[in-house]
């Protein structure tokens, strides 16, 4: 605290003395603070007009997604209407379908590479195995490269073993559900080992030294200090992956077989025809159901980030 | 975790299916061959481009489960069908790709004689360039590309493809690199599906010429920028374009073939190579070719039939048969043309004009 009251000091003696009637810094200061306001407001505005328009449109009294012609709730109406009994449109089942395999394939996704990714961050901030800094830099491969590249490798690479399985055994395998999820959970690993990791890096290693001194065996101290101080990271790491997981288009695609079509899937498959107001309408309801979830989690880490101890 | 059981509950939500009818939803006299009761066809095509009830009218005829998965685009397919078929029976690609696919051996044969309604398809839609004989595919429905245009706006009449170029107004291109060559070729009097580097580069230069008025390369939305006025003129398909005019109920959207070189379209169903079920796959090429079947799907994606059977009997709604996408006059039709496989080596030419094209129009 004391330098900096010094060097600022300084600074402005600096400046009184040599400019006279135009304060350059005192502009760019000032230009900064309105920046400061402004830069917020546009980011912003970039990030949820998209949104707000998704959700408007998705009450448009209109099959096309362009042009507003007058409220209805009919969209709303048709994604229920099967499951309340009454007559589903056929799109609108393939897309409740195409719904179904999304969470399906998410979540079991989200759970691997979570346990997994959770395991790798451990091991390369508290272990001490050869070469860390060469795997810590190939965590950040699948992050950095093409989506389509990946989509693609996995694809060649299942073919390979498929090959390699049916004139071994005599099995023949097909692509499904199992490759789209392992698909999925290779590049979700990254996601939560990197978010783990940080989170881990931040945490007081004394706790776990405490812990071990007090009687904790190894285990002990895991369940009871680590895991607890890094589970916000690991929930932040988990939604993470669901999200990307629920995105993707690639790599699920390449490696899909019959029967998996997926959400994003099917709407890419829309476009020969047009993009009707239901996607927007269960992207809303999706929108809600995320935003609950975002919600619960902040509370628990609220909750987990008041306790006194984390603190160092 | 409550997250988990909310998940679980919405699964079991959706997962909840209506209860099976015993009568089919459309009204026909076809009957499925037996000995299929069990079974499984799976099908690849876009999204919504089949009938509301076809699927489910199928798999009650024939006591059969329909596998619907879907595809974005004709490349994506070929893509996937490169890499081996996943175990798909049939699909729905455009003319040229059936080329692609079928000189690559990606198609199976098909045996006419399973499939008797072949009889209502219209001559003019058989035995095409793409697939001689229709060994592999059967028509499905087919399209053109041409000029949708704001009549107010434009304040004429359009007839040519020059007149695009030459309007004083805003025009929107289509982002279909062999759509707007075929165009440019056209005007040139060389032929659309030219493999000559020469005849492509002329094309290339009478684009970048002509291109003072163009205001957006539009990957199909040229339609809905049509509709919301911020173009007056767009190199448009006309399913989109018809779309739009059904919407707005309004006058002065028009939709036009040029009189010399519009652009035809045409999607098949195709037998796919190593499908499981080839013998189900064709009858259910038979069963979509029925008039009443085929109708359905048209009234439904509105896209015109070649099911002439369907026509006659007055099964497509009025207003669509009679609109200017689809009642398009002989001698029009007669000077239309297919975009066709020209191969590797022309398609990289047609490929870097466009960027070219695009680069320096700054668009």
């Amino acid at each position: 605290m004391g330098n900096q009251v010094i060097s600022r000091a300084g600074v402005g003696t600096a400046v009184q003395t040599t400019a006279q009637g135009f304060r350059a810094d005192m502009a760019v200061r000032s230009i900064g603070k309105v920046g400061l306001l402004v830069t917020p407001i546009f980011s912003y505005f970039f990030l949820w007009a998209p949104i707000a328009l998704l959700v408007l449109f998705s009450f448009n009294d209109s099959r096309g997604v362009d042009t507003w012609r007058g409220f209805t709730l009919r969209w709303y109406e048709n994604i229920f209407a099967g499951t309340m009994g009454g007559e589903a449109r056929f799109a609108t089942d393939l897309m409740l379908s195409a719904l179904g395999n999304t969470l399906f394939v998410s979540s079991i996704a989200t759970v691997i590479a979570t346990i997994l990714g959770t395991m790798i961050a451990l091991s390369l901030v508290r272990g001490n195995i050869p070469g860390k800094k060469v795997i810590d830099s190939i965590l950040y491969l699948p992050v950095v490269i093409p989506e389509i590249t990946q989509g693609v490798s996995l694809a060649i690479f299942f073919k390979l073993i498929f090959d390699f399985v049916e004139s071994s055994t005599g099995v023949n395998g097909t692509p499904g559900f199992g490759s789209i999820i392992i698909g999925h959970v290779v590049f979700n690993i990254s996601y939560v080992a990197i978010v783990v990791r940080a989170r881990l890096a931040n945490m007081n290693p004394r706790l776990e030294e405490a812990a071990n001194d007090l009687g904790a065996n190894q285990w002990q101290t895991f369940m009871r200090i680590t895991f607890p101080l890094i589970l916000p990271g690991v929930i932040a790491g988990a939604l993470l992956a669901l999200t990307l997981s629920m995105d993707d288009l690639v790599v699920t695609f390449f490696n899909s077989g019959v029967g998996n079509t997926t959400l994003p899937v099917f709407v890419h498959g829309l476009i020969k025809t047009s993009v009707t107001p239901e996607v927007n309408a269960l992207s809303t309801l999706m929108l809600l159901f995320s935003t609950v979830i975002v919600g619960f989690s902040l509370f628990l880490q609220n909750r987990y980030t008041d306790r006194p101890y984390n603190n160092r | 975790m409550r997250v988990w059981i909310a998940l679980a509950l919405l699964l079991a939500l959706f997962s909840v299916t209506t209860a099976q009818e015993s009568e089919t939803a459309i009204e026909t006299d076809w009957e499925c061959p037996p000995g299929f009761e069990g079974q499984t066809l799976s099908l690849f095509n876009w999204a919504t481009y089949i009938g509301e009830n076809t699927v489910a009218d199928f798999e009650l005829l024939c006591g059969v489960t329909v596998l619907y998965d879907v595809y974005d685009s004709d490349e994506v397919l070929l893509a996937r069908m490169r890499q081996g078929n996943p175990g798909y029976d049939a699909a729905f690609p455009t003319d040229y790709i059936v080329d692609i696919m079928r000189v690559e051996g990606l198609l199976a044969e098909i045996d006419l004689a399973n499939i008797p309604n072949i009889a209502n398809i219209g001559e003019q839609y058989l035995d095409q360039n793409f697939d001689p004989g229709n060994l592999h595919s059967v028509p499905y429905v087919w399209g053109t590309t041409g000029i949708g245009y704001n009549i107010e706006a434009v304040g004429y009449e359009i007839t040519e493809w020059e007149q695009v170029f030459e309007c004083e107004c805003r025009v929107a291109w289509l982002d279909s690199t062999r759509a707007m060559f075929g165009i440019a070729l056209t005007i040139l009097g060389y032929d659309p599906n030219t493999t000559d580097a020469d005849e492509i580069a002329a094309a290339r230069d009478y684009l970048i010429e002509n291109s003072g008025n163009v205001v957006a390369i539009a990957a199909d939305d040229g339609d809905a920028l049509l509709a919301q006025g911020e173009v007056d003129i767009a190199i448009e398909y006309g399913g989109d374009v018809g779309q739009q005019i059904v919407d707005c109920e309004c006058e002065e959207l028009q939709y036009v073939v040029p009189s010399v070189g519009g652009i035809i379209d045409f999607t098949s169903i195709v037998l796919l190579a190593d499908g499981p079920n080839p013998e189900l796959a064709q009858v259910w090429m038979d069963y979509v070719l029925q008039p009443e079947i085929q109708a359905s799907i048209t009234n439904t994606v509105l896209y015109p039939t070649p099911n002439v059977a369907a026509i006659e009997a007055g099964l497509i709604e009025e207003d669509f048969q009679n609109s200017s996408s689809v009642a398009i006059p002989e001698e029009v039709m007669e000077e239309t043309f297919f975009i066709e496989n020209v191969g590797p080596d022309a398609e990289l030419l047609y490929n870097d004009a466009w960027d070219e094209v695009k680069i320096l129009t700054g668009l």
